[in-house]
């Protein structure tokens, strides 16, 4: 009686509105038309019930959603009856349970309700996910704690135990053979060992106009996951010339966050000469979108002070082939005659490289770069004779190990 | 060991199978066939006195020779099989020239025995024996292997199954151990060694600019957001098919492992999950399977046609081969770069087709922890996550456990901004309706003030009009998650992260026939312990997938956090947030806990829980005295540190 009374509330709700049933909250706030029986008077009865309903053996459970069919047997559930077939996207996952009846709920058959999640999980108060109880037009039975068990129960809220300073395994393996294990086996094999990595970016053979040439830039580091030591080198030369440009830094690096390190420390410049001791602090890291990015400051010491910032994009074209952009740019803050250095702009490179990943580690790659002296460099560079800049094709391995 | 094929037998083999295939023009290259089919048992030791001897070896894969570590001189190791109610003595022969050890994997004993080196006990020696020995209190399928180092990567793992003291009341003609494993060539320093210096060195099957071309994989706009967040929706599993071969038992796909039965026997399959880096998925294509239990518990039997399991979870399946024919058991990795394949045949020699590797899946939104906002219909790069936090006064004191309704459809349940007009939201984009806060769970809601009227703007028009811009800001916001200690190894804070025991797992959500999901489990018998838990422990699974560091609330192991602290007989609900975008299987020594699946009293017991990526899961376990490791095990983020102590002392102890 009840459950058709219930029917036909909700027919007209499912069928005329099904925008409503499709995005109602499992809390079925809102949902005009439903009524639900008062708080049932047999509680005792429900218990029994959900006994034998446990001796019953176990059915094979099908996954796949089942047609509503009228709740039968419960005859004691309080709630036995409410069929609510006719709501669309409902499903009430949790209590679809056939066999165990532990649950007051069971034999609410809302399985045909597809769509609508009104599991019974996270909450921790398996009625929270069908409290019907604001619907207007629409009376519930109050909650029911006495009838939840087990996972249904909500946490309490008592304090933990403060933590014990010693380790049990002691009073048995004796607290020296613990003590070892516990550096050894346990913290340096769980997040605390070293790794080292050495990466040359660029390690390439310089096809140009006036002389071909050489150019490299790599990187090593060696430490834990924050604290590294970070050794960098770059320069270039033509062959059968001088080397023309050759740095190495070596720098203390931390991590300040997922993607960035901040690395400080001494950059020593073999060339050009005469040869120059900078300050160095930087910044390297991933940049949204993927950006590898690189920017430092040196000052010298004569007083110079001297910028750089680098960057480069990885494209996958397929997974073995990567084409990689690349831009560098130096800085100064003044005018270096010694170095041939003038302010402003002093350098610009862009390169493109395609290269190989058939082994990651050893990626051969062709490809273009460019070269360009601005300024007072330039004007230096040209008053020595020398190129300000160019084309090359450029080929080449990345490599790492 | 490896038969020459009886092509007589073959071809009667094929015939009978009616369209089961046994020639290997039918199977893509990597499982052509080196053998017509291994049905060799795995070596079985058993009684109160065994003697297991770890030490190196060489094993065959494929008809190639790999070095690995063994006991007895197999890999996997010998299956111990045991009784319900008898005592063990375990004496470990170290061979090798380091320490090694062996966890008893899901088996309750004193802890002392539990064999973690530097929690436990001080790990076995170079050159040593060391005597295990402890009650046998339980049955069920189980599993053995090193906790030293990277040693279970080479080998060092193996099934126990106990039999029942009393009548099991799972009915089986026969039985077959299937061991799930993934085997390299390399050392496994190798492996990890790379995963720390480009975490994305195994993957193969990332994203490209062909793919964009090809009209593959996700839009340039969806690239370019997810890009911003430095989030790469193909890492799906760290360690891929590129370096692993996925092994049955100790074999190959094309050794091709074969389990024999005679049509209409009920088969029952004892599957375990021993890789050390991969989640599979388990399908014996025609042949559904039926649940029976769920790491070494029974459960309500469940008929399915697929599961996902994490590694260290096992399940037994029922399986009644109706025909004369051979059947092809598939685990499947779940970035779908490789696959273990047996075979399940009346006779050896015969095979059936082996079904392609199915498209990789690529992470969603849900899998980054924005299930909750997660509508269905609703475009999800079209929404502004930054926006919503600003009008809902930011969502930080959301209860991310009372979001977990519904993960099923991924409304927002569970939040109800009482001015939103549920109806008109519908109508115009599925919107926010279905949001919720339910004056009934007040308490749990209590932290969010969402006032009245705060979210009038969010009908359909304006989602449509929204952008990510806010996004990658709001994916590492700490207030979404006070116990994490903020820090580079934290790169995500799942904003809205949903209870996703209801989902088949990444990748089956759409793969058309039935796949298990934890919400299908229901304890057979019912829980030992069903008292209200005391307090919740929430935990956040943390990690830095470009840095390669993975932990619990932002540390390491090595970086000394507190242990977890229990009373011994005390029950607790412990609730893991998965703040990541992987999978993590996280296990806990020592106990079984019960999962909050709405099961009430019968929830179903499990040692290990695979917590989806962006998900949670929650659990009530009862403190059993010790000190216990607890961690994730995939192999390698339990190395970079996803490992705690769980230290459980008797109430007058606990401040010692």
């Amino acid at each position: 009686m009840i459950r058709a009374l219930l029917l036909a509330g909700m027919a007209p709700l499912a069928l005329a509105t099904p925008a409503l049933a499709q995005t109602m909250d499992h809390s079925m706030h809102n949902m005009p038309g439903m009524t639900m029986p008062a708080k049932p008077a047999a509680k005792p009865k429900a218990k029994a019930a959900a006994k034998s309903a446990t001796k019953r053996k176990a059915p094979v459970r099908r996954t796949a959603p089942r047609r509503a069919q009228p709740a039968k047997t419960q005859a004691a559930d309080p709630h036995a009856g409410h069929d609510m077939s006719g709501m669309q996207r409902m499903d009430m996952s949790g209590q679809q349970q056939a066999a165990p009846t532990q649950n007051p709920h069971a034999g609410h058959d809302m399985s045909a309700m597809p769509g609508m999640a009104a599991s019974t999980d996270a909450g921790q108060d398996p009625h929270a996910g069908h409290d019907m109880s604001t619907m207007p037009g629409m009376t519930m039975p109050g909650d029911q704690p006495a009838a939840k068990v087990g996972t249904d129960l909500p946490p309490g809220n008592k304090p933990a135990p403060a933590p014990a300073g010693d380790h049990l395994a002691d009073r048995f393996w004796g607290a020296d053979a613990m003590a070892s294990s516990r550096e050894n086996d346990l913290r340096r094999e769980h997040g605390g060992m070293t790794v080292y990595q050495i990466l040359f970016n660029l390690a390439e053979y310089q096809a140009r106009k006036g002389g071909d040439g050489y150019r490299w830039d790599g990187e090593a580091w060696i430490g834990g996951d924050i604290n590294r030591f970070t050794l960098k080198s770059e320069g270039e030369g033509t062959f059968g010339k001088p080397l023309e440009q050759a740095e190495v830094q070596a720098l203390y690096s931390r991590a300040l966050d997922p993607y960035w390190n901040l690395q400080a420390g001494v950059r020593y410049d073999f060339k050009p000469n005469p040869s120059r001791t900078y300050a160095t602090v930087g910044i390297e890291g991933l940049a949204p979108g993927w950006f590898e990015v690189e920017g430092a400051l040196f000052l010298s010491d004569k007083g110079d002070v001297l910028g750089r910032a680098e960057g480069y994009y990885d494209q996958r074209i397929t997974n073995w082939f990567v084409l990689q952009p690349r831009v560098e740019a130096n800085f100064s803050a003044q005018d270096v005659p010694e170095t041939g250095t003038g302010s402003g702009l002093t350098d610009l490179e862009a390169g493109l490289r395609l290269r190989y990943e058939g082994r990651r580690e050893f990626a051969p790659y062709i490809g273009v770069s460019w070269e360009r002296q601005f300024g007072d460099t330039a004007r230096f560079t040209r008053a020595r004779g020398d190129k300000t800049g160019g084309f090359s094709f450029v080929a080449g391995v990345r490599t790492w190990f | 060991m490896s038969r020459v094929l009886d092509r007589r037998q073959v071809l009667r083999g094929a015939s009978l199978a009616g369209g089961g295939l046994a020639l290997s023009a039918y199977m893509p290259a990597w499982a052509q066939p080196v053998s017509a089919g291994i049905a060799k048992p795995l070596p079985t030791v058993s009684g109160e006195d065994i003697t297991l001897k770890v030490a190196h070896q060489m094993m065959m894969i494929d008809g190639r020779q790999s070095h690995a570590i063994g006991i007895n001189g197999t890999v996997p190791a010998p299956l111990i099989r045991l009784r319900e109610g008898q005592n063990v003595r375990l004496h470990v022969v170290n061979e090798l020239d380091e320490e090694t050890s062996i966890h008893w994997h899901g088996l309750l004993l004193p802890f002392q025995m539990d064999g973690v080196p530097g929690i436990a006990f001080p790990g076995i020696p170079a050159r040593s024996t060391f005597t295990y020995e402890f009650p046998i209190i339980q049955s069920g399928t189980y599993w053995y292997h090193s906790h030293s180092g990277l040693q279970e990567q080479e080998g060092h793992y193996g099934p126990i199954l106990i039999d029942p003291k009393n009548p099991d009341p799972v009915q089986f003609d026969r039985e077959h151990v299937i061991v799930l494993s993934d085997h390299s060539f390399h050392h496994p320093h190798y492996l990890f060694d790379r995963l720390k210096k480009e975490s994305g060195y195994f993957n193969r099957q990332r994203q490209t600019l062909a793919g964009l071309l090809a009209g593959k994989d996700q839009s340039l706009k969806e690239r370019l957001e997810w890009g911003k967040m430095r989030m790469d929706p193909a890492d799906v599993a760290d360690v891929t098919g590129s370096v692993y071969t996925y092994l049955v038992n100790g074999y190959g796909p094309k050794d091709n492992w074969t389990a024999l039965f005679r049509p209409g026997e009920r088969v029952r399959l004892r599957f375990i999950n021993a890789s050390s880096m991969t989640t599979f998925n388990v399908r014996i294509p025609g042949l559904p399977m039926t649940i029976v239990a769920a790491d070494g518990l029974n459960v309500r039997p469940v008929e399915i046609d697929e599961f996902q399991f994490g590694p260290a979870e096992t399940y037994d399946a029922i399986v009644t081969p109706p025909d004369l024919r051979a059947y092809t058991l598939v685990g499947e990795s779940v970035d779908r770069s490789g696959m273990a394949r047996a075979t399940l045949a009346p006779r050896e020699g015969m095979a059936a087709e082996v079904p392609p590797l199915r498209k990789r899946p690529l992470a969603t939104m849900k899998d980054m922890g924005m299930g909750g906002m997660d509508h269905g219909t609703m475009d999800h790069g079209a929404m502004n996550h930054g926006a919503m936090g600003g009008a809902a006064g930011s969502m930080s004191g959301m209860d991310h456990a009372a979001m977990g309704h519904g993960a099923g459809t991924g409304a927002m349940p569970g939040m109800d901004h009482s001015q939103m007009n549920h109806g008109a939201a519908g109508t115009a984009a599925g919107g926010m309706a279905g949001m919720d806060h339910g004056q009934a769970q007040g308490g749990a809601m209590a932290g969010m003030d969402h006032g009245s009227g705060t979210m009038p703007a969010m009908n359909g028009d304006q989602m449509g009009g929204m952008d990510m811009g806010g996004m990658s800001h709001s994916m590492r916001d700490f207030s979404n998650a006070p116990e994490v200690k903020k820090g580079p190894g934290v790169q995500t804070i799942s904003p809205m992260p949903v209870d996703r025991t209801g989902d088949p797992g990444q990748g089956l959500e759409n793969v058309g026939h039935r796949v298990l999901t934890y919400r299908d489990l229901m304890a057979l018998d019912r829980n030992p312990d069903t008292r209200a838990p005391e307090r919740e422990i929430k935990l956040h699974l943390t990690g830095n997938m470009e840095r390669y560091m993975w932990g619990f609330d932002g540390e390491k192991l090595s970086e000394n956090p507190d242990p977890i602290t229990l009373l011994h007989g005390e029950r607790v609900r412990v609730t893991l947030i998965n703040d990541t975008m992987m999978g993590h299987p996280i296990h806990i020594h020592g106990h079984f806990f019960d999962l909050v699946t709405g099961k009430g009293a019968y929830a179903p017991r499990k040692h290990t829980v695979l917590v989806q990526p962006g998900g949670t899961v929650s659990w009530d376990v009862t403190g059993e005295e010790g000190d216990w490791a607890f961690h994730c095990h995939m192999l390698y983020h339990m190395h970079a540190g996803m490992m705690r102590v769980v230290q459980v002392r008797k109430a007058g102890e606990a401040t010692a």
